[in-house]
């Protein structure tokens, strides 16, 4: 069934750059907002632990790898399944309990290809993308941060951030992002599908799409770790 | 033809329809009456393949709609225009983008889109609705506009679930020539969802009651208006149990 929608391309083709807009680029704010104060407390956690026993430059070492393999990609999803997840399953949600979803079949639509495919697709492509940015500036408050207030220069920073870098690093979490997304917009679609009972139904399942979807992130975490390290 | 053959439909351990039969010809209406919660809506929703039934069969055109595969059921879906009770428009789209959808993937050109969402919004007396959203409409506008998507799409078949409930009385009778108008325009055979006595009476040319799960009485307009059964009494008479 799934496979027959995503087949259906002349369904969802339309809708996924709009959704890609709405999923991914209007998500960034949040994770960057998220990134700029994991990046600053990052570095400051690292100088309070490293001082006086490991050499400071350290601190972009830390700050680059924790936020590039992990707290980048798990904190982007976290939010992004409260906002995207939150938003799916509350819109399907609502067409599904006001007759939306019923029509669209009555109209010859392929819910699954004309709804799912597009939100799945839209998530796993721009979760990484949102990542990157969110790697990117998480790294750079962290590096303000270490130059203002810690005392390190740039290149003890630099330093730092390049002496344990791999490629592997950036990949890792743009994988584990696309993955969270697909979860993420999966589960708030089948949620939001799943939706009976009126605006109480809409909450119920809205919340439980948020909560599987964090459940969801967290597993798929601990999945890719035991993986691909 | 659209036929029903002994159809049951359980939700959990409660059976909503419990054979209930009977076949609306060719270019006929049929009403169907019957208290809130038997099941009238259910019925719809077997016919155009929304829902299976647990026990008989509903045929249309000969198909019998369960057995249908994914294809054949769009196909049948081509010749059905459903109405439903609030309108289910897609609220994200203008109306016109409502009617456009409908007609999406039928092989049409812009120039017989245009014309047909044009002449479905006339139809409804909406002529100028095209660009606005369906939240800047009136409930009664919007459940016009959810006809002319109905009928946009020139359907063999229209099924109609409560179009005049919640509307004042001059809406219900523009309704009810609304429906008059699309029957005699497009020759379609259609079932009526409706607690609405006095519009029933003014669209179909026979009813059919149901309740308890089964087609209590089925008959013409003016032979159920005589019904002497009591339960079609009580409720033709608006009587308390």
């Amino acid at each position: 069934m799934t496979a027959r929608a995503l087949a259906d391309t002349g369904a969802w083709r339309d809708q996924l750059l709009p959704q890609m807009q709405r999923l991914g680029v209007a998500s960034v704010p949040i994770a960057l907002f998220i990134a700029v104060f994991t990046g600053i407390v990052l570095a400051l956690l690292a100088s309070y632990i490293f001082t006086g026993t490991v050499p400071l430059y350290f601190v972009g070492a830390l700050v680059g790898k924790t936020i590039m393999m992990e707290l980048g990609p798990v904190l982007t999803g976290m939010a992004l399944a409260g906002r995207v997840g939150a938003n799916v399953a509350a819109e399907l949600g609502t067409m599904k309990v006001t007759e939306q979803v019923d029509a669209l079949e009555t109209l010859g639509w392929n819910p699954r290809a004309y709804l799912v495919v597009p939100r799945v697709l839209a998530a796993t492509v721009m979760f990484p993308v949102v990542t990157a940015f969110a790697m990117a500036i998480g790294v750079v408050a962290g590096w303000i941060t270490a130059v203002n207030l810690l005392d390190l220069s740039t290149p003890e920073f630099t330093k730092g951030l390049r002496m344990f870098y791999q490629f592997k690093d950036i990949w890792f979490g743009l994988v584990k992002a696309a993955s969270f997304g697909a979860a993420v917009a999966l589960i708030g679609c089948l949620k939001g599908l799943a939706t009976s009972g009126g605006a109480a139904g809409v909450g119920t399942n809205t919340t439980r799409a948020v909560v599987l979807g964090c459940e969801a992130i967290l597993v798929l975490d601990a999945f890719w770790a035991l993986v691909l390290l | 033809m659209i036929r029903l053959d002994g159809v049951v439909k359980r939700f959990g351990a409660r059976t909503v329809l419990d054979g209930v039969s009977f076949a609306v010809p060719e270019g006929r209406t049929l009403a169907l009456l019957g208290r809130s919660g038997t099941g009238k809506s259910v019925i719809l929703k077997h016919i155009v393949g929304l829902l299976r039934a647990d026990a008989g069969t509903v045929t249309v055109d000969g198909h019998d709609v369960a057995a249908l595969d994914d294809d054949g059921l769009a196909a049948l879906r081509r010749e059905i225009g459903y109405v439903f009770q609030f309108a289910a428009l897609f609220d994200s789209m203008t109306c016109e983008e409502n009617l456009r959808l409908a007609l999406a993937r039928r092989g049409l050109d812009e120039a017989e889109i245009a014309e047909r969402i044009a002449a479905a919004l006339a139809t409804v007396g909406l002529p100028d609705v095209g660009p606005r959203y369906p939240a800047e409409l009136s409930g009664g506008m919007r459940k016009r506009v959810g006809i002319a998507r109905a009928v946009v799409i020139r359907p063999r078949y229209i099924l109609w679930d409560e179009p005049t409930t919640g509307l004042d009385p001059v809406t219900t009778a523009t309704m009810d020539l609304l429906m008059q108008r699309v029957r005699a325009e497009l020759g379609v055979t259609a079932v009526v969802v409706t607690h609405d006595l006095r519009s029933a009476f003014a669209v179909a040319d026979e009813i059919a009651f149901l309740h308890e799960g089964r087609i209590r009485a089925h008959a013409s307009v003016t032979a159920f208006q005589a019904s002497e059964d009591p339960i079609v009494r009580q409720f033709l008479e608006g009587r308390p149990e």
